[in-house]
């Protein structure tokens, strides 16, 4: 787990003081050594990776910049689309399939110098925050093998936090990069909407899906970030909002910072969760920074109305999938039509968890209930949307946990309703469509194992450089 | 919420799965039924919000449609195109029979 960050593996290369091929190889071996155990990786690209690296190397040689991510290895989530090996989801319905075009942000990503290492399982389609539902095999947890790594995205989390890669990238559709980041105790970043294009991410909740990188550090998940975020033409829904240099803005001077922290984010946590937030609250008191009390009610309507927006949006998204284009076809029964040919093979193609949600989606879209759920969440969602903004009246970030524990054992938690409650404090982001970021806060030891603890920190719409000059100074302050 | 029904029946779960186009067995159609309910009984809350004069949010940039020049760019090959289909023939998807049958 000791590596450098990628900021120092990319200087090192640049310098010519590393070569990229050695540092590739040795990922490799690391990935090697310890994805059996955990599952992270579905599919390791160990020639290309090597290949990849060689290039990197020779223009260094050359006398050329290969960019600002050379030789970093990364990770892309198995909902990424690329030309290299295959593009699955963690869902039968797309065994073997494999995408005829690579995704902005992996494009972006090689054009910075970035080695591709593999792709990682998830849970099936996004839909999970415990990486169970992956129809590849659950992904176990770095710091306890019988706990899950949170999820969707947990196992581009677990391999960061294994050392199995400098960067990886996840999704967040109502926490998917934030909670698993918590539990496997490392750096994650969801952007506001439309900052990092979702051309070639396989859609969710095309009104909340973002990418965003996993990293050892603040600087690391800033680096990724810069390389990845602007407008794209391949996606409408990119923002046109120029992205700062965020290290050319000032850095925060804590005195003049003010943290807001909800009422509604201290109650129903575990005990460890309490003490991290507290511990971070104490050191930004002394460091001079200003806590203000602020209030967020609509934090307790969240999950409602993110389950029916999430699923209706979900539903419709993956009306796409009916084994006649690309992805699973149910073996033909004679006399059978077109229509039972779909369903067949949708059904035999999704997971219990894709199909549940599939179902709700349906339900809250169809004749007679459309007005009651879905039109009625995107008004909450307005009201949710401006509470968040009366509050940035009132501080400059919002500081809360994660989620409200650690890491969950493995089979823990069988209960879909309980399972969606623990992206209670992460799915208005998403709602809202402003910033978050997990930062590591601290660990539970109350198992035997020490288990990562997140604190959460959320920022205004296109406000990432002051998410990104606050997490710095918090995490300077945590590990002071 | 007043309007909205919490409690599902199996035949209206069977009738969301024939919207959603999904071949679901009696067993799973029971289990789906249990907690479907359990989850719009929790979502039902959302009809305690006063939204009198809220207007809906169906996205969060309130964003207009984009749209590109109306010029011809790099399109995908045939067979990239048809590189994941379940069954070819040709430059074609191959499906069952459409019409005929009972709809002829």
């Amino acid at each position: 787990m000791n590596r450098p960050d990628a900021t120092a593996v990319a200087s090192a290369i640049r310098a010519g003081a590393l070569r990229a091929v050695d540092h590739a190889r040795a990922t490799l071996d690391a990935i090697d050594g310890a994805n059996p155990g955990l599952n992270a990786y579905r599919e390791v690209f160990h020639d290309a990776a090597l290949d990849r690296a060689d290039a990197v190397d020779d223009m260094v040689a050359a006398g050329r910049d290969p960019g600002p991510l050379a030789g970093v290895c990364v990770a892309l989530k198995d909902n990424i689309a690329t030309t290299l090996g295959q593009t699955t989801c963690s869902s039968r319905m797309l065994k073997g399939y494999r995408s005829p075009f690579d995704a902005t942000v992996v494009t972006r990503l090689v054009a910075a110098g970035a080695v591709i290492v593999g792709k990682t399982n998830m849970d099936e389609f996004a839909m999970g925050s415990s990486s169970e539902t992956c129809a590849w095999g659950v992904v176990r947890n770095p710091h306890d093998p019988s706990r899950t790594p949170g999820g969707s995205s947990g196992g581009s989390a677990a391999a960061m936090a294994a050392g199995l890669c400098d960067l990886s990238l996840g999704s967040d559709t109502g926490g998917s990069i934030r909670q698993p980041a918590a539990f496997c105790g490392v750096v994650g970043l969801k952007p506001t909407y439309g900052r990092i294009s979702r051309w070639g991410l396989v859609a969710f909740g095309s009104s909340l899906d973002q990418i965003g990188p996993f990293a050892a550090t603040v600087r690391d998940a800033a680096l990724a970030y810069g390389v990845m975020a602007g407008v794209d033409a391949h996606d409408s829904t990119s923002a046109a909002v120029a992205v700062e240099d965020w290290q050319a803005t000032p850095a925060i001077d804590p005195k003049s910072l003010r943290v807001g922290v909800p009422s509604q984010y201290l109650s129903n946590n575990d005990p460890a969760v309490t003490q991290a937030l507290d511990r971070a609250l104490a050191s930004l008191r002394a460091a001079g920074a200003t806590i203000v009390d602020i209030d967020l009610p609509m934090t307790d309507h969240g999950i409602s109305t993110y389950y029916v927006i999430a699923p209706a949006e979900a539903s419709s998204n993956l009306a796409r999938f009916d084994g006649i284009r690309y992805g699973h076809r149910a073996a033909q029964r004679a006399g059978e039509g077109l229509e039972e040919l779909y369903a067949r093979s949708r059904s035999e193609g999704f997971g219990a968890e894709v199909q549940r949600r599939i179902m709700l989606g349906t339900y809250v879209l169809s004749s007679g209930y459309y007005d009651a759920y879905y039109d009625r969440a995107l008004r909450i969602r307005r009201l949710i949307k401006q509470e968040f903004d009366t509050a940035f009246g009132q501080c400059d970030v919002i500081l809360g946990p994660t989620a409200p524990t650690a890491a969950f054992t493995i089979g823990g938690v069988t209960d879909p309703l309980q399972m969606y409650m623990n992206d209670v404090y992460t799915v208005n982001t998403n709602i809202a469509g402003i910033a978050g970021i997990n930062l590591p806060g601290g660990s539970d030891c109350s198992s035997g194992h020490a288990l990562p603890v997140g604190l959460h920190l959320q920022a205004p719409a296109f406000a990432e450089s002051r998410l990104l000059r606050a997490s710095e100074l918090l995490e300077r302050l945590l590990s002071a | 919420m007043a309007d909205a029904h919490t409690s599902l029946s199996s035949k209206d779960v069977a009738h969301v799965a024939r919207l959603a186009r999904l071949h679901l067995d009696d067993a799973t159609i029971e289990s789906y039924r249990t907690q479907l309910t359990s989850v719009l009984s929790h979502i039902a809350r959302l009809g305690q919000v006063d939204t009198t004069g809220v207007d809906p949010m169906a996205h969060p940039m309130d964003t207009t449609n984009r749209l590109d020049d109306d010029e011809a760019g790099p399109v995908l090959s045939i067979d990239q195109v048809l590189m994941n289909a379940p069954a070819r023939e040709g430059d074609f998807i191959a499906v069952p029979k459409v019409l005929g049958g009972d709809s002829a």
